[in-house]
C-alpha cells in the first residue's frame, strides 16, 4: 500500500506510530529518505493531520496513516482539509472499539468514515479494498480522485489487512499527475494574485454558497464514481452485502450455500461514499432478501436499508470487538434466514 | 490439490510467522494463489503466536484458516486448542520434545516429530520449526522441494544469510524423519 | 509632495478588522516590511492562525493558508516540508501557540523546522471576547478570571520564548514589543533577522511580540500601551533569548 502511493507519485507522509498501521510509517520510513521524499514522525495525530493539510496546500501529493482511535483525533484536520477543497489521502486500519478499544480487526468506523470524519456538511471518498491487491490498486484510484474532486479519500482497511500479506503485481504506470493545482500556495512568484486556501466564511450567505457548490460537486460524484463488486446476485434469493476483508469471509459462505442449493450472492461495496445504492436498488427488484454482514454491530446496514428503500427485508450479521465471524457462522445465518424466508 | 489451509501455532520466539511466510512463499513460487495472516481473532491468548497460510488454485476467499488441512503444533496450548479443529482427513504435524499428548482422532493423520530435540543434536537451534515444515512437506506434498528452497531464499533477511544453509539441512532433517 | 510614507505592497488594500488601538496593525507592517525588504514576497506563503488574526490571509498579498486552532506550526513543517525553497511563516496570537497548539509549537521548534514563527502575546484571548491566555498576568482580571487570576487555581503565565530557548532546535528566540517608537524598531529588526535567518536556512526562529488589547483590557490605547509597558514588561522581559545563527551573515 505504501509502495502504490510512492508510486502514485506521494512523496510526503506525516503520522504517528499506533497499532496496527505500523507497517506502512515503517515501510516510508525506510524508502522515503532514499527517494528524496520526507517521512516525518509528528509528535500526534492531530499534527501528523495538519501536516498533510500544510503539504497539500503546496499542491503535493502526501498521506497519512492510523487506526481508529487515531482517525478520530484527525477528524479537526480533515474537515479544515475538506473545507479548503483539499485532496489528501488517509489510511485508516480499523481496529476494535469504542475507546482504546483493542488491536484486533474490526469495521466499526464506517460511520464514522461515510459520516462524520469531522464537524460539518462535507463528504470524504472512501474505498473499501478486500484483497492486498485491490488495497494497492485503489490506492492510485484514490489519489487520481482526491485530485480530480478535490476533497480527501480515505482507504478504510482493517486489521486483517492491514497485517496480513498476498502476492501483489504493482502497475506499471508511475503516476502521470496530469491534474494541474492552479489554487496551491506554492508562492505566486510575482505573477499571479495571491492564492488563500482557507475554510472559514464568516458571511453566511457566501458559506451556505460554498456548502451547496461542494454538493453540487458531491452529487457528480455519486453518479459517477461507485464501485461495487457483484456475485452471483443475477439469479440469487438473498443477497449479502459486505465490505473489505468480511467480504472473503461472506463469499466462502455464498460459496457453501450454493453448494447446498441455496441461491445466496454478494454485493460488495468497494465506495462506501459514494455507496453504490443502484447495484443494491437494482437487486431489490429481484432477490427476496437481504443480509449486511459487518465487523461492527450494525452501521454500513442502515446505507442498505436506505437503498433498498423497504422494498425487501434486510437482515444483519456481524461480530463485533475485534472478532471476525467465520464462514461457518455466516452460511448458519443464510441457512436460518432463507429456513425462516421460505 | 485445490487447496490447503495451514494453520501453525506455538509461543512467540519458535519462528511460527517465518515458517508461515516460509510455506506462503512456496505456494507463490509453484505459481499459487497464496495469503498469509498472522495470529488474529479469538485464539490469539496465551502468549502464543499463530499464524494462518492458504495456499490454493483459485482465489482465496477467506485468509484466516479455522479448520486447517494442516495442522503445526508448538507447544502444549496449542495442541490442545487447535487439534479438535483438524479438517478430517488432515494432517498434524506435532513437535513431540514438547507436547507429550496423543491425538485420539482417527480420521486425521497425526505426526510426531522430536523437532526440538532434532534440532538440538544436529546443531540446528532455533529451526525445530523448519524441521517440522520438512515433516509437513513429506507427509503432504505442499509444495515443490525446489520451490521450499526459493522461498527460504527468499524469507531470510539479508544479515541472516549465512543461516540458509541450515534451514535447508533442517527441512531435509525434517523429510528424512521417519 | 515627497512621500514619506508608503504601505508595504506586501499588505492588501482591505480594510483591517482590528479594533481601534490594537497593535496588530503595527505587527502586520513590520511583517509586511519584512517581507518586501527581503524581496521575498513571491515565494513567501504565510498560515494565518485562529484567534484575532485569523483574516490575515486577507491582509498579506503573499499565498496564505488558514490553519486550524493552534495548528500552524504543523501547517507551516507541511508546507517546508513540500517546498523547501519557498519561505514559510505563521503568525499567531497566545491562545493558538501557547495553550492549544503547544504541542506543535514546542515540537516544530525541537525539530529545527526551517520556519519563522511571529508570535503576537497581548495576555488575553481576543476574538472570543476577553478570556483568560496561557500568557495573562497572575491577579489580571479577565472575562473568566473576574476576580484577576488567581495562580492557585489557574496556574501560571507560560513564558514561550524562555521555554523554546532551552531546545536544540531553536535557532533564534527574541521578544520585542511595539509599545513606543524605539521598541517598534528594535521588533522590526528581529523580524526581519527571523526571516533572513530562513533565507539563510539557519532554522526555526521565533519572534514573541508583547502587544496590547485595550478592548478587552477594558483601558484607551494610550493606557493599554501604558498597561503593557508597566505590567507585561516585566513579567516577560524583552531580549534575545537565544542565537545560534552567527550573527548578520
Amino acid at each position: 500500500m505504501a509502495e502504490a502511493a510512492i508510486k502514485s507519485g506521494c512523496r510526503h507522509f506525516f503520522g504517528y506510530p499506533i497499532t496496527p498501521q505500523t507497517e506502512v510509517a515503517a515501510y516510508m520510513a525506510k524508502r522515503m529518505p532514499k527517494i528524496g521524499g520526507t517521512y516525518l514522525q509528528a509528535e500526534s495525530e492531530i499534527a501528523a493531520i495538519n501536516m498533510v493539510l500544510g503539504a497539500a496546500s503546496a499542491g503535493v501529493r502526501v498521506m497519512t496513516s492510523s487506526s481508529s482511535p487515531g482517525i478520530s483525533l484527525k477528524t479537526e484536520g480533515i474537515s479544515y482539509i475538506a473545507g479548503s477543497d483539499l485532496p489528501c489521502l488517509i489510511i485508516n486500519v480499523q481496529r476494535g472499539g469504542p475507546g482504546l478499544g483493542g488491536i484486533q480487526p474490526s469495521q466499526a468506523d464506517y460511520w464514522q468514515a461515510t459520516r462524520a470524519t469531522g464537524h460539518g456538511d462535507f463528504h470524504i471518498l472512501v474505498f473499501a479494498p478486500s484483497t492486498i491487491q485491490e488495497m494497492v490498486d485503489l490506492v492510485y484510484t484514490a489519489y487520481d480522485k482526491a485530485d480530480e474532486y478535490r476533497m480527501p479519500a480515505m482507504i478504510l482497511a482493517d486489521g486483517m489487512l492491514g497485517q496480513m500479506m498476498e502476492p501483489v503485481e504493482f502497475p506499471e504506470k508511475e503516476a502521470d499527475q496530469k491534474i494541474e493545482k492552479p489554487w496551491a500556495t506554492t508562492g505566486h512568484q510575482n505573477k499571479r494574485a495571491h492564492n488563500i486556501v482557507n475554510s472559514l466564511y464568516l458571511d453566511p450567505n457566501e458559506l451556505e454558497q460554498k456548502v451547496v457548490e461542494r454538493f453540487k460537486r458531491y452529487e457528480r460524484i455519486k453518479e459517477k464514481e461507485p464501485l461495487a463488486e457483484e456475485y452471483l446476485v443475477d439469479d440469487a434469493d438473498i443477497v449479502l452485502v459486505s465490505f473489505g476483508a468480511t467480504s472473503r469471509i461472506v463469499k466462502s459462505a455464498v460459496n457453501s450455500a450454493r453448494a447446498m442449493g441455496i441461491k445466496a450472492g454478494m454485493i460488495r461495496p468497494i465506495t462506501l461514499w459514494p455507496f453504490p445504492e443502484k447495484a443494491i436498488q437494482k437487486a431489490a427488484d429481484t432477490v427476496s432478501c437481504f443480509m449486511s454482514v459487518e465487523m461492527s454491530m450494525g452501521q454500513m446496514v442502515d446505507d442498505v436499508r436506505l437503498a433498498v428503500n423497504g422494498k425487501k427485508p434486510v437482515y444483519f450479521f456481524g461480530r463485533t470487538g475485534g472478532i471476525i465471524p467465520s464462514p461457518a457462522e455466516v452460511l448458519e445465518q443464510i441457512q436460518k434466514t432463507m429456513g425462516g424466508a421460505k | 490439490m485445490a487447496l490447503k489451509n495451514f494453520l501453525l501455532a506455538g509461543f512467540g520466539g519458535q519462528g511460527i510467522l517465518f515458517s508461515g511466510k516460509v510455506i506462503a512463499y512456496s505456494g507463490l513460487m509453484d505459481g499459487k494463489e497464496v495469503s498469509w495472516l498472522p495470529s488474529y481473532g479469538p485464539e490469539m491468548r496465551g502468549g502464543t503466536a499463530n499464524c494462518s497460510v492458504c495456499i490454493s488454485d483459485e482465489p482465496i476467499g477467506s485468509p484466516l484458516v479455522l479448520s486447517p488441512d494442516v495442522l503445526m503444533a508448538m507447544n502444549l496450548q496449542s495442541f490442545d486448542k487447535f487439534i479438535d479443529s483438524v479438517a478430517p482427513g488432515g494432517v498434524a504435524v506435532i513437535d513431540c520434545t514438547l507436547i507429550d499428548k496423543k491425538s485420539s482422532r482417527t480420521d486425521i493423520t497425526a505426526i510426531y516429530v522430536p523437532a526440538t530435540a532434532l534440532a538440538s543434536e544436529n546443531d540446528l537451534q532455533g529451526l525445530a520449526n523448519i524441521i517440522l515444515i520438512g515433516a509437513i512437506l513429506k507427509h503432504t506434498g505442499f509444495a515443490d522441494f525446489e520451490a521450499v528452497k526459493k522461498a527460504i531464499d527468499k524469507c531470510v533477511p539479508p544479515k541472516k544469510r549465512h543461516l540458509i544453509e541450515a534451514n535447508l539441512r533442517a527441512i531435509e532433517l525434517g523429510m528424512q524423519y521417519e | 509632495m515627497a512621500v514619506v510614507f508608503e504601505k508595504p505592497k506586501t499588505l492588501s488594500d482591505a480594510t483591517l478588522h482590528y479594533c481601534p488601538g490594537c497593535t496588530h496593525g503595527i505587527i502586520h507592517t513590520l511583517v509586511a516590511q519584512a517581507i518586501e525588504e527581503l524581496g521575498i514576497e513571491g515565494k513567501t506563503v504565510g498560515v494565518a492562525p485562529v484567534g484575532c488574526a485569523v483574516m490575515a490571509y486577507n491582509y498579506f498579498t503573499c499565498d496564505m493558508v488558514e490553519a486550524p486552532h493552534g495548528r500552524a506550526p504543523a501547517v507551516a513543517t507541511g508546507l517546508k516540508r513540500a517546498l523547501p525553497e519557498n519561505i514559510i511563516f505563521t503568525y499567531q496570537g497566545d491562545g493558538d501557540l501557547a495553550a492549544i497548539g503547544t504541542a506543535e509549537t514546542v515540537h516544530s521548534a525541537t525539530r529545527g523546522e526551517n520556519i519563522t514563527v511571529i508570535f503576537v502575546n497581548n495576555a488575553i484571548y481576543g476574538m472570543t471576547g476577553g478570556q483568560m491566555a496561557p500568557t495573562s498576568l497572575p491577579g489580571q482580571i479577565t472575562q473568566t478570571t473576574p476576580y484577576g487570576r488567581d495562580v492557585s487555581t489557574a496556574g501560571y503565565p507560560v513564558r514561550i520564548c524562555e521555554m523554546l530557548s532551552t531546545l536544540d532546535g531553536v535557532a533564534y528566540a527574541e521578544r520585542v514589543s511595539v509599545d513606543c517608537v524605539p521598541n517598534i524598531r528594535k521588533a522590526k529588526a528581529a523580524i526581519q533577522k527571523a526571516f533572513e535567518n530562513q533565507v539563510n536556512q539557519k532554522g526555526f526562529s521565533i519572534v514573541e511580540v508583547l502587544s496590547s488589547c485595550p478592548t478587552n483590557w477594558g483601558l484607551t490605547p494610550v493606557e493599554a500601551l501604558d498597561w503593557l509597558r508597566d505590567n507585561m514588561i516585566p513579567y516577560y522581559p524583552l531580549g534575545v533569548y537565544k542565537d545560534i545563527t552567527g550573527g548578520d551573515k
